[in-house]
């Protein structure tokens, strides 16, 4: 994986510096959604090869959650947003 | 050819030159009654037992690469049936047995070596859990010993018992457990298919699988069509993207795990011996290198190799338990692509498709299990039962609310 990541908020930071957290391509179903897509966003995984987001945290620095575009099979780092405004973007 | 010392005597008379490929390089038929995707360690004694056990002749195994070139190559080769909770205890025994008896099985030299795990505690609370993990395997049949400090020393001279962070209080020990030779157990178990039958197609990668009426009659592959009755998935590594091919979804993420050999030392370290204070194992091959390994890098990839941070991590864990080890270079490392499912257990069952069936979610104790998966995944096949020491590892048991979680680490599979 690319050593240095590009922080939108502190600029470039070795990687060693985040936390990673997982899938951030799910959206959050409603509370009284079914337990069907409760269970679907809790246990199940596209788990792509290629292209994902992922959440990332940036605890040695601004502690700031982050959506990292990432490749899982070259390991290349496509991109780095900050978590909120990925979310406004998408309208999450 | 049975193998024996006469046959040794008599190959060696004949200059070595007659000894003939354990298994053949089949070519595939167009349809098989049962259809194998993934020549690894499972899916090789899943063919092997559904021919010899459950009379499943017509069988064809399907390898993309060669065979034994996934993750039965890619281990640090540990045995053992340590667990916890009671959906995967006998099952890991019912492994071990299998285990005990593999080589007469299969008349096949896998090395195994009983030599013993112990995993080692650092707190009066992590002496109490392992207290309780080691009645929980006598309550299955499997002998635990718990070691206090003063009798590991003796033992095991070389830990560092005084870390102030770490100090070692004592381990818990199997002694019938050990090591196996990895590679060895992949060609056993493709020889004695072979032997009974099974066709191993190497170099032939499942592109689609097709379906009609709902059920699977057969799958496109790199060297054309071909039919089948059922088909079995044991693509561990690539479970996710074979399944993809069936629209299943699911429960689980690919993640790498290292690990690693040092150069060649003369008999130093007798046993396996985990570290409480991460999870770094050890152990010595029969070659004499150290053969070591630690938690999965913790982000998911399909890469087969990893990152030098985790690799540092590792080496320091090693240095913490064994401070000698500093002195010793490290010859190669390499990684392998874990099916990490959602709560650190292994899945053998049905899908919602009536004759495809599935083996996946290994996490990164899938060596030690090849011959109860091989066992179950085929009696499961057979019958279209579960086999009893199975009967937690299913697919729906996260919507149940059965989740199998011997780590308590919740559905976050870079935790187990």
């Amino acid at each position: 994986m690319a050593s240095l990541i590009t922080c939108p908020h502190c600029g470039v930071r070795p990687k060693e510096e985040f936390a990673i957290r997982g899938d951030a391509s799910l959206l959050r179903p409603a509370p009284t959604a079914s337990d069907e897509a409760w269970h679907d966003y809790v246990y199940v995984r596209a788990n792509p090869r290629g292209r994902t987001l992922e959440h990332w945290q940036h605890v040695g620095g601004c502690r700031r959650f982050l959506v990292v575009e990432r490749d899982t099979f070259t390991h290349e780092v496509h991109s780095v947003t900050d978590g909120a405004a990925f979310a406004r973007e998408n309208g999450r | 050819m049975r193998y024996s010392a006469f046959s040794i005597v008599k190959n060696a008379l004949s200059g070595n030159l007659k000894w003939k490929p354990q298994w053949r390089q089949a070519e595939p038929k167009s349809h098989y009654d049962v259809l194998i995707v993934g020549g690894g360690g499972h899916g090789l004694a899943t063919a092997y037992y559904l021919a010899k056990e459950f009379g499943v002749k017509n069988v064809a195994v399907l390898e993309k690469g060669y065979l034994g070139s996934g993750n039965v190559g890619r281990n640090t080769t540990i045995v053992r049936s340590n667990y916890m909770l009671p959906g995967n205890e006998p099952f890991y025994e019912f492994s071990m047995k299998l285990w005990e008896g593999l080589e007469r099985e299969l008349n096949y030299n896998v090395m195994l070596s009983q030599r013993g795990v112990i995993m080692l505690y650092h707190s009066d609370g992590q002496r109490d859990a392992y207290i309780r993990r080691g009645n929980a395997m006598w309550m299955e049949g499997v002998a635990a010993e718990l070691i206090e400090r003063d009798q590991l020393k003796k033992m095991i001279p070389f830990l560092n018992y005084d870390h102030a962070r770490y100090p070692i209080l004592g381990g818990l020990l199997q002694r019938r457990a050990g090591t196996a030779r990895h590679d060895a157990v992949a060609w056993g178990y493709a020889r004695g298919a072979d032997r009974h039958g099974v066709d191993i197609i190497e170099h032939c990668e499942v592109t689609a699988i097709r379906r009609e009426n709902g059920i699977v009659t057969g799958v496109e592959t790199t060297k054309g069509f071909i039919g089948c009755g059922k088909l079995a998935l044991a693509a561990a590594g690539n479970t996710s993207r074979v399944g993809e091919m069936a629209d299943l979804k699911l429960p689980i993420e690919s993640h790498v795990l290292q690990a690693f050999v040092t150069e060649g030392l003369k008999p130093c370290i007798d046993h396996v011996i985990v570290y409480g204070g991460g999870h770094f194992y050890i152990s010595q091959s029969d070659k004499g290198g150290l053969v070591f390994g630690a938690e999965i890098d913790g982000y998911t990839s399909y890469a087969q190799r990893g990152n030098l941070a985790t690799a540092e991590h590792v080496m320091e864990e090693g240095v913490t338990m064994i401070p000698g080890l500093s002195r010793v270079r490290v010859l190669r490392s390499w990684a392998g692509v874990m099916d990490m499912s959602m709560d650190g257990s292994p899945i053998i069952d049905r899908t919602p498709i009536d004759n495809l069936y599935l083996n996946c979610g290994w996490c990164y104790g899938g060596f030690k299990a090849t011959p109860a998966s091989g066992y179950c995944f085929a009696h499961l096949i057979a019958k279209n039962d579960t086999h009893p020491v199975a009967r937690f590892l299913r697919l729906d048991r996260f919507a149940r609310g059965y989740a199998v979680d011997e780590a308590g680490a919740g559905p976050q599979p870079n935790l187990h």
